[in-house]
């Protein structure tokens, strides 16, 4: 009953979408607001609808109905509940409905809090979130329905995936959607834009907080799925340049960029047009990624179906939709006329240069993902592209970037000052070099790549800290003049520095925990002790365990430091045997400088044990400087400036006649 | 504003290169789709790894019968794969793929002009021993191979079955089960056409 | 509570190795790290995405071993690589090789980053740089909207 419940609002929902995508655009284009008012109440109506299927698959998730088809392939009743809800989206069916659902609420957000945009502007952005719904509605319909019935019903399901029954993983997805589907809002602007004619200085006011809350996301479900590889897989790997990691990491890129040149548009009324065209690719690289992970074309860890009518489905999706905008690009984007210009060695300047490095890197992982199959395609043969393809193009991209990083935010707007810039920056350049030299002191390998990337962090997060010590003042002015100052000034400025400072942590910690892992692989008998990174690690044997629906083998390590005791190691070999499937829980402890990973294997016949241990300098870094970008992003969000519709304050009756300024 | 008096004949013509380089990202999406789209029409399994080893000769190898049945059926060398048109099988008794393509094999062995011999790949030799008596032998001669035979050549998973010409080269790689529509329209025909 | 033990044992018993084995690190250290190093360049083939030095599937432990024991033999790292290449093609390279048919997948970053990098320069230097044209200066009334203007949005001078 309930499935059917379900099934039913899944449908009115697409009846919703289809009056959504259609109705509002037609008024828009005749000037007719009857119809444009009904993309507000037709959006509204389409989340909830969404939201009630959604409700019901989980409900037949939480209370088992193994008559629902999708529940009985990935679920058990065996399975604690967190993991029977996590479950949901745990499987290719229900991660569409969450994607609707996402959808779907970003739509109705945009109802709910668009009222301060143009009328038609607004009624055409909704209405091209409409059709993005459609299309996936009916996918869903039409070939991944998660209510299809199983008669008759099985006594039991088949389970989940054991690796998915994970803090870490269940909350990978909904982070990711909420990101990539956020995209769609941008979209949505871009191609209202283009039906309007024209992009005012104002839609990239009204862009730039909808990409950004996506953005943060997107680095929260990056971190997450990164975090959850490093302590499942067991060997301390945390990224693989896998195909599906790319599709996740590409609108990443993207997106960065597209929050970066709408500051231009904003400022300058320039690079519009360039602007509207990557707010169409950051959306398609969501979908492309979508398309990878479910068509089957690229082998990967996170396949789900690999149905080719699906993929050929979504394909189809993909070249209506991209394709139909790019088209749209192509006819209307020659009217928008910039209506500013800027040095080229200005902020304005920097923030181009920024757009070049970060889009030229987001097509150097497009095409390192998508060779192999378009080479195979062609008759080509088959090859790999792995990391070491993308260590050697993306890196080098990147590093010019960062340094322009710390450069940019000295530049003046309009017209900048190099030389002066870089004269502010001095400190951040003994910070360099500084750490440079630390670097190579403390490594015995003297891995000079290696300090080089430490340097390039330090030079960021120091000039970072320079922008912001300069803002205020600081040093030039009396203390309670620099702390009036730091009051005063926009939450976005202090979103920008913690943001960027934020990404040089990340550089930290990726370089720290590439170039300087430590490990020893051995077998251990009970009561043995080796030494690692100066840590000793004495093995206290292996004791057997149960969970909820597995059987465990526990292995315990006391981790001492110079004769101080430090930390217990408790790794673990779970046995699930209803998939029967094994998995590591490795033991890590983290010193939030480094982490202490510690996994055991086998028994060998003579009662020792295989056992890995790595030391992982900085690797903490990498996930705390990527939930300080989230930080980053959320207070500029909460910045008044970046809300659509910014309150008007009432004015005096002497100023009526002048032209009202928009917030 | 400044840009409307750029009304000359080289805005005109650079108008027209802006114009182009608009419908420049259509094209490329255009293309790219295109190709993607015929990939996966063509039914290609985007996992089968085509071999390197095609129209080469057989790799140097010598593998010592199944143990117990040293008297009852040889092992196998490269040396004796000249001579006829072979095809090589790589089973296993613990492989259930290889069980179901069994029967195809079975028929291969009845045929004219054929050898079918074997590469038992990682087994335990009581349980090959068993499961040959029980589902039947199609094999001229079976190596017992513990890793090393596989690696030389290139196989990857279970089963695979390789057709060798009479100069003893490699002609043909099938990875995964032999069906019989695969016995019926690609190896037979292969076959047939290296016994000329 | 002793039939989940004996699964257990039964299970992890048969289960497959992980990574690199204790048992399967050379004596030489010199040779292990080349073989270590060889193994991070060689793709797992039946796992998704991984080297044969992360993974943990039976093929990838037989390569591994394999990779040993020819270097053992005093094989060169690339004749190690060629062998395995030899057998199971380029595929196994998880950098793919500089050949004609890989020319656009090595050169094309570069080569996007020179173009997009030209566009730029061609874009930045159509827009003039913009000498300032005098503005007329304020009347008093104007100057008077301004000023309220100003104090209005909170900004103070």
């Amino acid at each position: 009953m309930i499935a059917e419940v379900g099934h039913f609002a899944l449908i009115l929902a697409a009846l919703m979408a289809l009056v959504q995508g259609t109705l509002p655009l037609v008024g828009a284009a005749r000037g007719e607001a009857p119809l444009m008012a009904l993309a507000k109440p037709a959006a509204q109506a389409q989340f909830l609808l969404i939201a009630v299927a959604f409700g019901a698959l989980t409900y037949a998730y939480v209370v088992s109905d193994f008559s629902i088809a999708n529940v009985a392939q990935n679920s058990h009743s065996a399975k604690p509940l967190l993991y029977k809800i996590t479950g949901v989206w745990g499987n290719h069916e229900g991660s569409m409905l969450l994607w609707v659902l996402i959808l779907a609420l970003f739509g109705a957000a945009l109802a709910s809090f668009g009222r301060n945009l143009p009328p038609s502007l607004h009624a055409r952005a909704l209405g091209v979130q409409g059709l993005i719904g459609i299309a996936f509605l009916a996918f869903l319909l039409f070939s991944s329905n998660p209510f299809e019935r199983l008669v008759p019903a099985p006594p039991d399901g088949s389970g989940l995936n054991p690796l998915l029954q994970d803090p870490g993983l269940a909350f990978h997805p909904p982070f990711l959607y909420l990101g990539y589907v956020g995209f769609s809002m941008a979209f949505s602007f871009a191609i209202a834009a283009l039906l309007e004619g024209r992009v005012d200085p104002a839609w990239a006011r009204w862009v730039r907080p909808w990409t950004l809350a996506a953005w943060s996301c997107l680095t929260v479900g990056i971190a997450l799925g990164s975090w959850w590889a490093y302590y499942e897989l067991g060997w301390g790997g945390w990224w693989f340049w896998d195909p599906v990691e790319n599709a996740s990491f590409m609108p990443w890129i993207a997106g960065a960029a597209l929050l970066h040149s709408a500051i231009v548009v904003e400022k300058r009324g320039t690079l519009k047009s360039w602007t509207v065209l990557l707010a169409i690719i950051v959306f398609s690289l969501s979908l492309v990624g979508t398309f990878l992970v479910r068509s089957g074309v690229l082998t990967s860890v996170h396949a789900f179906a690999t149905d080719p009518a699906r993929g050929l489905f979504i394909l189809g999706i993909l070249v209506l939709t991209i394709g139909g905008s790019l088209t749209l690009y192509a006819w209307r984007a020659p009217q928008l006329r910039a209506t500013g210009t800027f040095r080229p060695v200005s902020r304005e300047g920097a923030l181009v240069l920024n757009n070049l490095l970060l889009t030229v890197a987001a097509a150097t992982v497009f095409i390192g993902t998508l060779y192999p199959l378009v080479l195979d395609a062609v008759g080509g043969g088959k090859i790999s592209v792995g990391a070491p393809y993308f260590n050697a193009t993306f890196i080098p991209i990147m590093t010019p970037l960062v340094i322009a990083m710390a450069i940019g935010p000295m530049l003046a707007w309009k017209r900048g000052d190099l030389w002066a810039a870089l004269g502010r920056l001095k400190l951040a350049l003994a910070a360099a070099v500084g750490v440079v030299a630390l670097s190579l002191w403390l490594d015995g390998t003297r891995d000079l790549l290696a300090a080089m990337g430490m340097a390039l962090a330090a030079w960021l997060f120091a000039g970072v800290a320079l922008e912001l010590a300069g803002r205020i003042k600081l040093g030039r002015a009396p203390i309670a003049d620099s702390l009036r100052r730091a009051a005063g000034l926009p939450r976005a400025a202090y979103g920008m520095t913690v943001a960027h400072m934020g990404f040089a942590v990340v550089i930290a910690g990726v370089t720290a925990s590439s170039a300087w892992q430590t490990e020893s692989i051995r077998i251990m008998k009970p009561g043995e002790m080796t030494t690692l990174a100066g840590y000793d690690f004495r093995f206290l044997g292996v004791k057997a365990g149960r969970g909820p629906n597995y059987a465990s083998q526990f292995g315990s390590f006391a981790v001492s430091r110079g004769g101080r005791p430090v930390a217990t190691l408790v790794a673990e070999k779970r046995f699930y045997p209803v998939q029967r499937r094994q998995t590591t829980e490795a033991a890590i402890h983290t010193t939030w400088l480094s982490d202490l990973y510690a996994v055991i294997g086998e028994a060998d016949k003579s009662g020792g044990w295989s056992v890995r241990l790595y030391h992982n300098p900085l690797v903490p870094w990498i996930w705390i400087g990527a939930i300080i970008m989230f930080a980053g992003g959320t207070i500029s969000l909460s910045d008044r400036r970046h809300r659509v519709g910014a309150p008007r304050r009432a004015r005096p009756a002497a100023l009526a006649g002048s032209a009202p300024a928009k917030a | 504003m400044s840009d409307m008096s750029d009304m000359t004949e080289s805005a005109t013509t650079r108008g027209r290169t802006q114009h182009l380089l608009y419908i420049l990202p259509v094209l490329v999406f255009g293309a790219l789709a295109a190709v993607i789209a015929y990939f996966m029409l063509s039914g290609r399994d985007p996992r089968l790894l085509p071999s390197a080893l095609i129209d080469q000769p057989a790799p140097e190898f010598k593998l010592p019968p199944i143990e117990g049945w040293e008297g009852r059926k040889p092992g196998l060398a490269t040396g004796d794969l000249r001579g006829a048109v072979t095809v090589v099988n790589f089973f296993a008794s613990w492989c259930v793929p290889c069980l179901a393509e069994h029967p195809q094999i079975m028929a291969l062995s009845k045929m004219e002009g054929v050898r079918v011999v074997g590469i038992n790949h990682k087994d335990r030799p009581a349980a090959a021993k068993d499961w040959l008596t029980r589902h039947g032998d199609p094999y001229a001669r079976i190596g017992a191979d513990s890793g090393r035979a596989a690696i030389e050549w290139g196989v990857y998973g279970m089963p695979e079955t390789f057709i060798l010409d009479k100069t003893g080269r490699i002609r043909f790689k099938h990875v995964g089960v032999v069906r019989r529509e695969t016995l019926k329209e690609t190896i037979l025909p292969i076959i047939r056409k290296l016994r000329k | 509570m002793r039939l989940l033990a004996a699964i257990l044992a039964l299970a992890l018993s048969a289960a497959a190795a992980q990574a690199v084995e204790p048992n399967e690190i050379l004596k030489d250290p010199a040779l292990e790290q080349r073989a270590r190093a060889i193994s991070k360049k060689l793709r797992c083939l039946v796992c998704q995405n991984q080297s044969i030095d992360d993974s943990d599937a039976g093929l990838a432990r037989d390569l591994r071993v394999l990779v040993r024991e020819r270097l053992s033999a005093g094989d060169s790292d690339e004749a190690v690589v060629r062998f395995v290449v030899a057998r199971y093609g380029d595929f196994v390279l998880l950098r793919p090789p500089v050949t004609p048919a890989t020319y656009a997948l090595w050169f094309g970053p570069l080569l996007l980053l020179l173009l997009a990098g030209i566009g730029v320069v061609v874009f930045l230097k159509r827009r003039r740089p913009e000498a300032a044209p005098a503005a007329a200066p304020l009347d008093a009334d104007e100057k008077k909207r301004l000023t309220a203007l100003l104090a209005d949005d909170g900004l103070s001078r």
